[in-house]
């Protein structure tokens, strides 16, 4: 004993007291001659003894009052923010922000926050759990304790620790039983095992094991049934076969003889002089028809004709170029020739009336001719 | 837990005075004894259940929720119903491990433990029908606040959204609340056990707990704390589910005395279901000393007046119906008693209301079978008030061309039996794998009575 006890990783002096007068009695004493770290356990809390060993109140109540309120600033920050702010809808005639609508999930938010926080701060901060590793564990002290014992330990680090005298104070109380507790060697030298090659293999294993389900759940399981039910919905899609007509075809041609609402009859059809004769641009060059030319050539015409209407086509010889926009012939056309020519397509370039409409033709026209002017610019221009 | 108040002398809480290590056998015992063919037996029963519902749901996730019988008008059924029903159990849990300790009844020992835990396997059970009535439950997701690509939030005013978020927080503090008090019981189980794998499994789950003073002290005011949130907590879950009916705008639904008598039916069915699995468990691990009939008679005390209370909601909501001088509010009403579902309002009367004045009767209040058949009744009645509440409300609405009846589907009651399947199944699992009575509190009541003799 003597021997052991002068060993340096002795943890502490533990005694057992058989009722929880005793404990009471010896715990008063220890906390009146001034020692700082020692412990008492039990497998139930004693009331008084916090008294006795002096402890300070429990700030768990404040740390649950402060997560709360934290709770609700940021139940409210979240609705408040994405109802009014972020996306405002209104609903059921309700104002953008209203409050008492807000307020269930503001205080399902309090109550989360505030119970599972102050949970969290207790054992992981306050205690510092998990802690399997601590001396007392695994000891025929804690044993004892967990069943019907009343323990109390001297730690070997307080500045009044003293073996002999310890030792002597509690056969004196009338101790059941009294151990010297250490650190096991291996907890003293205890490293953390980061490196090793086990972990770095489950490491890989796990990163593998992500990837491949990512990959699948989202390449693969979301393609198949159920998960699909909004690629292959009950309806058919352009170019699909139906067995509802007769010809087989699920698109429908417009109607013989009918014109759909907002489109208008095209009296020139196939005759692109009686066009250039007949049809007047009813649009002016302002600011806002040249912008809306511009967006449509740029979307319709510059793949083919290029940005600039030069012919320098942007598709790499997939389809032939066109001529230039650029050549007298275009340049003396009038806008009406050049209307039936996107109305109706002209050799190999197809028609645009399905989609442009017919003050977006006339806007393209205005600026075409823009584009005309710019790139033959003459002296008196710039003047 | 044990605080030392100015107590009254009342009948010791735990009979025979068992010593402490007495205490730790006998409730260790489920733990390290092998189980009897019966606990088998009971165990294929609730997983032959559960495995029915899981085939019968299985078919619902492929094909959609087109195999239940849910139709216009009666776009809630089965699904909803069986929801409001086990959120409903679960309500017991928490009245009795918060409410009862907020107000020192310590007689509650015995039983919270295991009550918190049936709180926790009935809310698991109810959070399962909100995902089934979703249909695509892989898409749930989108009830919770994420941040998406389509930059939208979820609706903050619908009662629908308060709920989610009502039981996903009520499912979460009751397991903290409840693993709280787990962790002195599996340090005490690793402290004991011999068994290599067990200690390991009881190391991680205790987190290093050592029975320190130091840490009960605070362990005693975070139980307060989380008591002390639980509580309002329970209160507004099942307020807040009543609200997805009472916001709407149906007469049936559309009435204020809806959280009130939701909380209360709910108290009710929970300590139903409570003292059925109580009376079971005391019985087949010889707990009768620690789960004394005294208990069971305070719970069957509380059942009889929560019943009344729902009598009361019900009687009102005839009363309103009348009153208001609402024609469509009176034949809501009239409907129920009288219609095409009136045996199933009069099963919900008659074991709600009815049978439960037998507990006026002290002899009825302590013997096992006869409390037993009103505990089951109860939970009968109880399923029948969210049905009559849900379906036959919906089934004839404002427009008499709408009207329609219910058929339940074998889909439909498939996942209902599962649900039973599924909540028994842990129960019983969670009788061999933790204590079902909290060990230290046990300890520390017969402590008080010790001295007090
Ligand atoms: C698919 C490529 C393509 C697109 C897109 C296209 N064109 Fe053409 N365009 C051509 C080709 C090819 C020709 C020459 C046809 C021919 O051989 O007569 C042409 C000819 C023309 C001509 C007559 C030029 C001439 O000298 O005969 C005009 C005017 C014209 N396009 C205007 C447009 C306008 C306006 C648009 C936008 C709405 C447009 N094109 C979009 C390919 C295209």
């Amino acid at each position: 004993m003597e021997a052991n006890s002068l060993k340096s990783n002795l943890y502490g002096v533990s005694a057992i007291f058989s009722d929880t007068k005793k404990i009471a009695e010896i715990t008063h004493k220890v906390a009146e001659l001034g020692y700082k770290n020692y412990d008492v356990h039990s497998s139930f809390p004693i009331h008084n003894l916090p008294k006795k060993m002096k402890l300070k109140w429990s700030p768990l109540g404040y740390i649950a009052f402060v997560l709360g309120i934290s709770g609700a600033a940021f139940g409210l920050f979240l609705t408040w923010w994405t109802m009014s702010v972020d996306y405002p809808l209104i609903i059921g005639g309700k104002p953008w922000f209203s409050f008492p609508a807000f307020v269930p999930v503001l205080f399902e938010l309090t109550v989360l926050l505030a119970s599972v926080g102050t949970a969290i701060v207790m054992l992981f901060i306050i205690f510092k759990f998990p802690n399997p590793k601590h001396p007392l564990h695994d000891t025929e002290y804690m044993k004892r304790v967990s069943v019907d014992g009343f323990g109390i330990v001297i730690e070997a680090k307080d500045e009044k620790f003293d073996y002999e005298k310890i030792r002597s104070l509690f056969s004196e109380f009338g101790a059941e039983k009294i151990f010297d507790i250490y650190y096991s060697p291996e907890e003293l030298n205890y490293k953390p095992k980061v490196f090793e090659p086990k972990f770095i293999v489950f490491l890989i294993f796990l990163v593998v094991l992500t990837a491949f389900i990512g990959y699948f759940v989202n390449n693969k399981l979301f393609y198949m049934p159920p998960f699909d039910f909004m690629l292959y919905q009950f309806r058919v899609n352009p170019q699909e076969e139906s067995t509802l007509f007769a010809d087989g075809f699920a698109m429908r041609p417009p109607v013989k003889g009918t014109v759909a609402r907002g489109q208008s009859f095209y009296q020139f059809k196939g005759q692109p002089e009686e066009a250039a004769a007949n049809l007047i641009n009813p649009l002016l060059p302002t600011e806002q028809t040249l912008a809306l030319g511009q967006k449509k050539f740029n979307t319709f015409c510059s793949p083919c004709h290029g940005w600039r209407g030069e012919g320098d086509s942007r598709l790499n010889q997939q389809f032939p170029n066109p001529p230039s926009l650029h050549t007298d012939k275009v340049r003396n056309w009038t806008d009406g020739r050049i209307y039936h020519i996107i109305t109706e397509g002209q050799n190999i370039m197809p028609s645009y009336a399905s989609q442009l409409s017919e003050e977006e033709r006339w806007a393209i026209i205005l600026y075409i001719r823009a584009l005309q002017r710019s790139l033959n610019a003459k002296l008196e221009d710039v003047q | 837990m044990s605080r030392d108040y100015d107590y009254t002398i009342e009948a010791p809480i735990i009979e025979q005075n068992p010593s402490h290590s007495h205490i730790n056998d006998a409730i260790a015992r489920p733990l390290e004894t092998k189980p009897t063919w019966k606990y088998y037996l009971a165990l294929g029963i609730s997983t032959s259940m559960l495995l029915f519902g899981v085939v019968c749901w299985g078919y619902t996730f492929y094909y959609g929720i087109g195999m239940w019988g849910n139709n216009q008008p009666i776009g809630w059924a089965f699904d909803i119903v069986n929801f409001v029903f086990w959120i409903g159990i679960g309500h017991a849990g928490t009245l009795i491990s918060a409410i009862l300790f907020l107000l020192r009844q310590r007689w509650r020992t015995g039983i919270a433990r295991f009550a918190e835990a049936m709180t926790i396997f009935a809310v698991i059970t109810a959070g399962l029908f909100p995902l089934f009535h979703v249909g695509r439950p892989w898409l749930a997701g989108y009830l919770f606040p994420l941040p998406n690509q389509h930059h939208l939030w979820i609706n903050f005013t619908s009662p629908l959204i308060w709920d989610v978020f009502a039981v996903s927080t009520y499912l979460t503090v009751s397991f903290v609340f409840w693993y709280i008090g787990l962790i002195p019981d599996f340090a005490m189980l690793r402290d004991r056990t011999t068994n290599k794998f067990k200690k390991t499994i009881y190391s991680i789950l205790s987190f290093g707990w050592r029975h320190s003073n130091r840490h009960w002290h605070h362990y005693e005011m975070l139980y307060l704390v989380l008591a002390g949130f639980a509580t309002p907590l329970v209160l507004s879950v099942h307020t807040i589910v009543s609200f997805d009916f009472a916001v709407s705008i149906l007469p049936g639904w559309h009435t204020t005395i809806f959280p009130p008598y939701f909380v209360a039916g709910a108290v009710f069915s929970g300590f139903g279901m409570v003292q059925n699995v109580l009376i079971i468990i005391r019985k087949v691990f010889d707990l009768e000393h620690i789960i004394t009939i005294d208990t069971l008679e305070k719970m069957n005390k509380v059942i009889l007046a929560t019943g009344m209370m729902v009598g009361y909601a019900y009687a009102i909501e005839f009363f309103i119906a009348w009153y208001s001088g609402n024609q469509f509010e009176s034949f809501v009403f009239i409907n129920r008693a009288l219609g095409n579902y009136a045996w199933a309002y009069w099963v919900m009367v008659s074991c709600n209301v009815v049978f439960t004045q037998l507990f006026w009767f002290k002899k009825i209040r302590r013997s096992i079978i006869p409390m037993f058949i009103i505990g089951v009744l109860v939970n009968v009645g109880m399923w029948f008030e969210r049905f009559v509440i849900v379906v036959t409300t919906l089934s004839k609405d404002f427009l008499p061309t709408n009207w329609a009846s219910y058929i339940p589907t074998l889909y439909d009651t498939g996942i209902l039996i599962g649900s039973f399947g599924l909540f028994f199944t842990l129960v019983i699992l969670f009788i061999r794998t933790m204590p079902v009575v909290s060990i230290s509190e046990v300890k520390g009541v017969v402590e008080i009575f010790k001295k007090q003799h």
